[in-house]
């Protein structure tokens, strides 16, 4: 499992694998709201939270579609299907790599883009919570999403279609996170309904996900 | 360690590809398939890999000893030769890449990356993935293809090593792969489409033409 997050890695960082495009879709989302917004601080203030929250989860969906779409075209995903490991483990190292890649640039790079966005320096705490914590749902939630998608042409918008109704529960909960943090009210509540939702989404969904890559590699 | 399939019905797409096979295949013993463009090769290899459910019938074998080779190499472009098979070795718990290695002549190859290689190449080193895996049973689709006569015989050899080492083959392909003792088995005669149905036999067909 270890030589599989290895390689996950690896490839995620060389040329063509896609690392720091959900970064620099994050980040270019994010310097774009003021410019349609206006720079009123005041209204900023207001939107930060789940402008921010928003970008994180369309900056991961970016990425999801090539989870198993490589290891399905190359051939690999059917010999890793064969191989000792379960694909219940394949598909949990597939979402952590994902996490690694995705979700936790994403929780660095947004106290930056929280100051773009004119967010109270209260809130900044509450926020890279909310975004560290609730992340590891949307790389879990994806991976169903992807296995589901799998080898189907131009699965991708489909993919969005399916997994963006999924992410809502996380959405509500981290953005309120933040929301709460900025106005300096308990944001301990929603946080750890948050966590919640990353623990259930990180236990279940390699589950489902293996289930429909097997039905899928039929 | 051996292979026993029984009166096994495979599908594809949800059709019926093979009915009715039946082999046994001993350690030490390949098992050659044949049968024309479309006649169930692949199918059935997936099916005895698990990659596919079988239909009816049954396949003794332990758990965990089939390794599978299809038509993809599954080599990643990006990585280096090394790094594809060493990757290979992590998940099948090998203890070394060195003797797949040398089998299919790779040490020059080492530090290409794979996406660099030449078909023939990417073939040698899917090829070579199969002696890391351990397994005692290889189903093998066309492993040939893209090979010249010198990597054939390279394969030839690294198969019948396997099988002196007590394992065993079951090998979809067109070519005469240089392995005399090798047992082939049609599996035309097996094709779904050939068996010809009687309605007779069919009750409900036979009360409808009543």
């Amino acid at each position: 499992m270890k030589g599989l997050l290895i390689r996950d890695l690896s490839l995620a960082v060389r040329a063509g694998g896609g690392f720091g495009l959900g970064l620099a879709f994050f980040l270019i989302v994010t310097i774009l709201m003021p410019f349609g917004i206006g720079p009123n601080t005041s209204t900023l203030t207001i939107v930060a939270p789940g402008i921010l929250w928003i970008g994180a989860l369309l900056a991961c969906l970016l990425s999801l579609d090539r989870m198993f779409a490589l290891d399905w075209e190359d051939g690999s995903l059917e010999l890793l299907a064969t191989s000792p490991l379960p694909l219940e483990a394949v598909a949990g190292v597939k979402a952590l790599a994902h996490w690694l890649t995705t979700g936790l640039p994403l929780v660095a790079a947004a106290p930056v883009l929280g100051i773009v966005l004119n967010l109270p320096p209260q809130g900044f705490f509450w926020l890279i919570a909310s975004l560290a914590i609730g992340t590891p749902a949307l790389s879990a939630i994806g991976t169903f999403g992807a296995a589901l998608t799998v080898g189907l042409k131009r699965g991708g918008l489909l993919l969005s279609l399916l997994v963006l109704p999924l992410y809502v529960p996380t959405l509500l909960f981290g953005a309120e996170v933040a929301r709460r943090g900025v106005e300096g009210s308990d944001a301990a509540t929603p946080l750890v309904l948050l966590a919640g939702l990353t623990l259930a989404a990180s236990a279940a969904m390699p589950f489902a996900a293996a289930a429909a890559l097997r039905v899928n590699l039929r | 360690m051996s292979l026993s399939v029984e009166n096994l019905s495979c599908t594809r797409g949800g059709l019926p590809v093979l009915t009715g096979v039946t082999f046994h295949v001993d350690p030490g013993e390949a098992l050659i398939l044949r049968g024309p463009n479309g006649a169930g090769k692949t199918t059935l290899l997936r099916t005895l890999a698990g990659l596919a459910p079988a239909l009816f019938g049954g396949i003794a074998v332990s758990e965990d000893s089939i390794a599978y080779s299809g038509h993809a190499d599954g080599l990643k472009a990006q990585l280096s030769v090394a790094e594809n098979l060493r990757f290979w070795a992590d998940v099948f718990r090998a203890p070394g890449i060195d003797a797949a290695v040398d089998a299919f002549d790779l040490g020059e190859l080492m530090d290409r990356r794979a996406g660099n290689l030449s078909a023939g190449q990417k073939r040698r080193l899917s090829l070579a993935r199969m002696l890391v895996t351990g397994r005692a049973i290889w189903c093998m689709d066309e492993p040939t293809v893209s090979l010249d006569s010198e990597n054939v015989a390279r394969f030839a050899a690294a198969v019948k090593q396997h099988l002196s080492n007590g394992g065993l083959a079951v090998i979809a392909t067109h070519i005469d792969l240089g392995l005399p003792e090798a047992r082939a088995l049609d599996i035309a005669p097996f094709m779904a489409s050939q068996i010809e149905t009687d309605p007779s036999d069919d009750p409900f067909l036979a009360e409808d033409t009543l």
